[in-house]
């Protein structure tokens, strides 16, 4: 038996080491970090954000082509495409649960998609629209080439309602052809979404995070 | 196993040649074996195969979907981002995992000499996880995804499929407990390795994410540790060791060294356990996990080197059999893409070229490479080699066989070719800064369409398997006795 029990112990040993190495220290090494709280004002970087529009993104499985994370000039253009400021790092993520790295970009990365400055477009290119606010993100998951026209994604028309106008035409109605006395309106879900693709902004400063060579300096 | 007639060596390989006096005593126990063991392992065969016409047809879905977004595009449930992980999840835990456990407990059974007793619980168990699947997939189809890629199944139905599984293992364990030979076949390693190390993960990692206190990225890092197992730890042993029990069987000739497979195997284990990492890699987690993640993935040379040498040597002079047996066709595609798969993986970890194909569809070209080109070509070839012996007759139509294999083999390739140079195309584009990101998804999108026709094509290959394996559930075929072979080789063959 002696046979077997060094294949077992063998067996068990690496599993042990596998665990131990890529999980267990994992989470004693970045499992509980803190936010980072300015001295002078007291302003904490990252808060919770609860927003349920997080659910919806999981659903509609948003992370398989969309990415939330930066990464710093020697893996890729990230920061040159115009994503974000500054890599993100394990700090930036603390609240976020599942924190939506992933895997794969059949698009752009979202990371900060909330900020003014986002932008996918090449520096210079006149499309970038001034900011992708609720009404453009709204057009966008409805018909993604009306407004990119390349666009890959798939449209998400079923995230919106075909509404009869009783009266006044809704506030939110999307400005696309349809029906004549009829309105395309987002459902809850899709104002879900929208609100938490506008609170998407990591580009805080953080002390472990050096600003790329020719960024601006972090404001004070 | 015919290996009784070696009490000397400690070290039997899989096929020595009977001495006479015993063949018939062997082949009565054999025969008793396949009959204890037919009743379960077929309907896990069976239930594996339903599952891979399920996955053919998502995969279909899914591909179409990345070079047409319009195409169902109104269907909430066959929107992208619910059906790209349901066809991931039916392919890896429907098709692969349910055939890769029938497989494992046939050859547990023979290669222990214990025909299987009480496989109601066997029976019990794949119904616990096929359940356990059916709502997983529902849930992600109905938009309750967990939000952990890999790891999508909601934490009750993991659980169901989780009592499932230990309902199986254990069975797997009392196998080995009760065996009738002496020596431990290389084999028996690699799946009682597989069977400790799967409940393991797949346990951990899912009871990890539902903890409070892991948080943030250690989630992340939890997905990519149990993706990594889920492949290297749990199918790819499988695989192996169904391997290392058909080409000595089917060549009749013993495994070449064991030395070799014992070095191959625990450099294996050691390794493959460390590679996970290597997925985060330019990811927001501290640099040393993926340092060691690349780092293990370079030494996983040592026990692919060992794995392979091992299989061509024992190959060495037979190699025409892969005209004549389905079996060996099947499996050595199988070896080979397991070959490719692994130098690919090695080479993909490095950073200068995971910083090119980091985020593009060469990571799904070398996770199909492993599951599609090795683990189900090895897995079709152990259906061929042992469902004649439990049903009793053998396959009705070479042709058939032929069939599937050409739209297998060429169907898997294209679709790994066409993701690999999507993956390359788009990756090379990525680190232009000249281009738009908009330019790289369109020309990464090109190959696409190609990806699509093939997924016709494997469809119909799967199709037709699925009614071959049908016709012998319902005993039509050809007469017991000899196998259905590609030609007539002109000799015995096994």
């Amino acid at each position: 038996m002696s046979r077997s029990s060094y294949l077992f112990t063998g067996i068990f040993g690496t599993f042990a080491l596998s665990c131990l190495a890529l999980v267990v220290v994992p989470q004693v090494q970045i499992g509980n970090l803190q936010p980072q709280v300015d001295p002078e004002s007291g302003e904490a970087y990252p808060i919770a954000n609860a927003r349920k529009g997080r659910d919806v993104y999981a659903a509609e499985g948003c992370f398989y082509c969309h990415s939330q994370q930066i990464r710093d000039e020697q893996n890729g253009l990230d920061i040159e495409r115009g994503w974000g400021p500054r890599r993100t790092v394990a700090r930036d993520y603390i609240f976020t649960n599942p924190p939506f790295l992933g895997t794969m970009r059949l698009g752009p990365d979202l990371t900060n998609v909330g900020t003014a400055d986002w932008r996918n477009e090449a520096k210079e290119d006149p499309r970038k629209p001034a900011r992708r606010n609720a009404a453009w993100h709204y057009l966008h998951l409805y018909q993604p080439t009306s407004v990119v026209t390349e666009s890959n994604m798939p449209p998400y028309r079923y995230l919106f309602d075909l509404r009869k106008i009783g009266g006044e035409r809704s506030l939110d109605a999307l400005n696309v052809p349809t029906k004549a006395g009829y309105e395309v309106v987002p459902k809850a879900e899709a104002k879900e979404l929208v609100s938490y693709l506008l609170s998407l902004d990591r580009t805080h400063p953080l002390n472990e995070v050096k600003a790329p060579a020719g960024a601006p300096a972090p404001a004070k | 196993m015919t290996a009784v007639a070696a009490p000397e060596s400690k070290l039997t390989p899989a096929a020595v040649p009977v001495i006479p006096s015993t063949d018939a005593k062997v082949a009565v126990e054999r025969s008793q074996i396949d009959s204890a063991a037919a009743g379960p392992v077929l309907i896990f065969f069976t239930t594996s195969i339903a599952w891979l016409l399920v996955a053919s047809l998502l995969g279909f879905i899914t591909s179409m979907k990345l070079h047409s977004p319009g195409f169902l595009a109104d269907l909430p449930f066959l929107t992208y981002g619910r059906v790209a992980p349901a066809y991931n999840l039916a392919l890896t835990y429907g098709w692969a995992s349910l055939v890769g456990m029938g497989v494992s407990i046939w050859l547990m059974s023979r290669l222990c000499r214990v025909p299987l007793r009480y496989p109601g619980v066997l029976v019990l168990g794949a119904v616990f996880w096929n359940l356990g699947l059916v709502l997983g997939i529902g849930s992600v189809l109905a938009g309750k995804n967990t939000g952990i890629p890999g790891m999508e199944i909601p934490f009750g139905a993991a659980a169901l499929m989780f009592i499932g599984y230990l309902l199986i293992g254990l069975w797997g364990a009392i196998l080995y407990k009760f065996r009738r030979n002496a020596p431990v076949y290389i084999s028996v390693w690699y799946l009682l390795g597989a069977f400790f190390w799967f409940p393991w993960f797949f346990g951990v990692a899912h009871i990890a994410v539902t903890m409070p206190q892991v948080q943030g990225v250690v989630q992340s890092v939890i997905a990519a540790w149990f993706s990594q197992n889920l492949s290297l730890l749990w199918l790819t042993p499988i695989g192996l060791a169904a391997a290392y029990y058909l080409i000595p069987k089917v060549v009749n000739r013993p495994i070449y060294s064991y030395n070799l497979a014992s070095i191959g195997f625990w450099t294996f284990a050691l390794f493959g356990g460390l590679t996970g990492m290597a997925r985060l890699s330019g990811g927001p987690v501290p640099a040393w996990f993926v340092t060691v993640g690349i780092a293990a993935n370079i030494m996983m040379i040592v026990p692919i080197v060992t794995v392979l040498t091992n299989f061509i040597f024992t190959m060495h002079g037979q190699t025409h059999m892969v005209y004549y047996s389905p079996t060996i066709r099947f499996t050595f595609f199988g070896v080979i893409a397991f070959a490719i798969s692994c130098f690919v993986g090695v080479l993909a970890s490095l950073r200068g070229f995971d910083s090119i194909v980091h985020f593009t569809q060469f990571q799904a070209a070398q996770q199909h490479l492993v599951i599609y080109a090795f683990f189900s070509m090895v897995m079709f070839g152990a259906i061929y080699y042992i469902t004649p012996r439990l049903v009793g007759c053998e396959w009705l139509s070479a042709s058939l066989i032929k069939i599937h294999f050409l739209g297998a083999a060429y169907g898997g390739a294209t679709i790994i070719a066409m993701m690999a140079f999507s993956g390359l195309s788009a990756g090379l584009t990525m680190i232009d800064p000249d281009a738009t990101f908009s330019q790289v998804i369109q020309i990464g999108q090109v190959y696409f369409a190609g990806s699509s026709l093939a997924y016709v094509f494997i469809l119909f290959a799967h199709l037709f398997f699925a009614l071959h394996f049908l016709l012998m559930l319902l005993r039509i075929g050809q007469p017991g006795g000899e196998p259905t072979l590609f030609a007539n080789p002109g000799q015995e063959t096994h």
